[in-house]
């Protein structure tokens, strides 16, 4: 599991694409919303927090098709399916290294940024915590979406139209989580929330996303 | 006793749908031209919405049928899931897009109701959200099968979509509850059924009686629908095995 893990995160860093990849698009995401909305300093501080769950999330989504498709083209995911690890785990420790790639690297460079959408003071805290906790159940529900596709040709916007719906209750409650501490109200409810879907859908889609995987691999 | 799966042989499936079809949608033609009519023509306008309350024979079947459908398609998954039955999978696929149209009818209605009631086309309210959202779940689905080439493939991973769906569709409507306050009233149809209990929200029985004809109008058209793309389907795929076969000799 640990030589799996080690395997993909060296692949992403290594094979270029991935790693760096996604923080850029995060970044232009972050520079052209002034562009788009205009300089108002104020409005921007408003919408920051959005944005950035928005971007993080689109970042995750622009990556999600690398983790199984080159495995997939060179058969290593057939002898990985072979192997006498389960499935299920796997598929886990894919959707972990696809965090680690993305999401928190993600999460780390959120604060910087804030500073650029002139976040206001009291929602780096929130923001950062809504980030991580919420990032790999991204993730995790990326990696049932590229499963599902991973035998298309042209699965890249099947992917976004099938993986995008499924990511809304964790957008809800992560950027609900940032926005309400920023207004001073409890975030304590979105919070729980949050750490709930991740929790639970850690704990349950990789059933689902081993499941398509081996319909895949028929 | 003949059991309930006899039916999930395609033969005695299209058979049987065949000798029901014409029942089904006379039923379905006559109750809704009842329902329509009648809501339509022979209820009084309400003394706050005007006429503009009519609407809700159109509305509110076509919202039922958009989230019964994906109910009944999470109830034929299953069955392909377990079974293995491909007529399941098959009404399944062929729901799908009339589950959608309806989506987008109670949208478009609603929104040509909001527009002098609500002052606003569409507003950001949980109801309406949720909805839009669920059409999304549809055109994911729709998509799935229609990329995927292998029957089989498509059945098995459109059914475990529909099932995963299910539970984020949930999940969602109660996040939206959560992120904004509605403008849309509760449900108060339901309650216009039971004759008990006098209160200001319920629907008027004035008002029920059209609506509840004209939901029974769009049940029947669903079941006529289904049963008609579900024969479509697997004819479909008969001719296609009949075509692989000519080749092969």
């Amino acid at each position: 599991m640990i030589a799996l893990l080690l395997r993909d995160l060296r692949l992403a860093i290594r094979a270029g694409g991935g790693f760096g990849l996604g923080l850029a698009f995060f970044l232009i995401v972050v520079v052209l919303v002034p562009f788009g909305v205009g300089p108002n300093s104020s409005l921007l501080s408003k919408i920051a927090p959005g944005i950035l769950w928005l971007g993080a999330l689109l970042a995750c989504l622009l990556s999600l098709d690398r983790i199984f498709a080159l495995d997939w083209e060179d058969g290593s995911l057939d002898l990985l399916a072979t192997a006498p690890l389960p499935l299920e785990a796997i598929v886990s420790v894919k959707a972990l290294a696809h965090w680690l790639t993305t999401g928190l690297p993600l999460v780390i460079a959120a604060p910087v940024f804030g500073v650029l959408l002139n976040l206001p003071a009291a929602g780096y805290g929130p923001l950062v915590l809504s980030l991580l906790i919420g990032t790999p159940a991204l993730s995790v529900i990326g990696t049932f979406g590229a499963a599902l596709t991973v035998g298309l040709k042209r699965g890249g916007l099947l992917l976004s139209l099938l993986v995008l719906p499924l990511y809304v209750p964790t957008l809800i409650f992560g950027a609900e989580m940032a926005r309400r501490s920023i207004e001073g109200l409890s975030a304590q409810t979105s919070l729980l929330m949050l750490a709930g879907i991740t929790s639970a859908v850690i704990a349950l889609l990789p059933f689902a996303s081993a499941a398509v995987l081996r319909v895949n691999l028929r | 006793m003949s059991s309930i799966w006899e039916y999930a042989n395609p033969k005695k499936f299209i058979a049987t749908t065949s000798r029901l079809l014409p029942w089904v949608t006379g039923l379905a033609v006559v109750l809704m031209t009842v329902g329509l009519v009648w809501g339509f023509f022979f209820t009084p306008d309400d003394f706050r919405q005007g006429s503009t309350v009519k609407i809700i024979y159109i509305h509110v079947p076509a919202a039922m049928m958009a989230i019964n459908t994906w109910a009944m398609m999470l109830v034929t998954s299953l069955v392909w899931i377990v079974r293995r039955h491909h007529v399941s999978a098959l009404a399944a696929r062929a729901a799908a897009p009339i589950g959608a149209v309806m989506t987008v009818i109670a949208l478009a209605t609603g929104a040509i109701w909001g527009q002098p009631m609500w002052g606003t086309w569409w507003e950001w309210d949980p109801r309406l959200t949720s909805f839009l959202i669920l059409f999304l779940f549809y055109l994911g689905y729709i998509a799935l099968w229609s990329a995927i080439e292998d029957d089989d493939t498509a059945a098995d991973l459109t059914s475990i979509l529909c099932l995963v769906g299910s539970v984020f569709a949930i999940l969602s409507r109660y996040a939206v509850n959560f992120w904004n306050q509605g403008l849309h009233q509760g449900a108060s149809v339901l309650r216009a059924g039971a004759l008990v209990g006098d209160t200001e929200e319920r629907v008027s029985n004035v008002f029920a009686t059209p609506l509840f004809i004209s939901m029974a109008g769009f049940v029947m058209l669903f079941i006529a629908l289904v049963f008609l793309r579900t024969q479509t389907e697997i004819r479909a795929r008969r001719m296609r095995a009949l075509l692989a076969r000519e080749r092969m000799q």
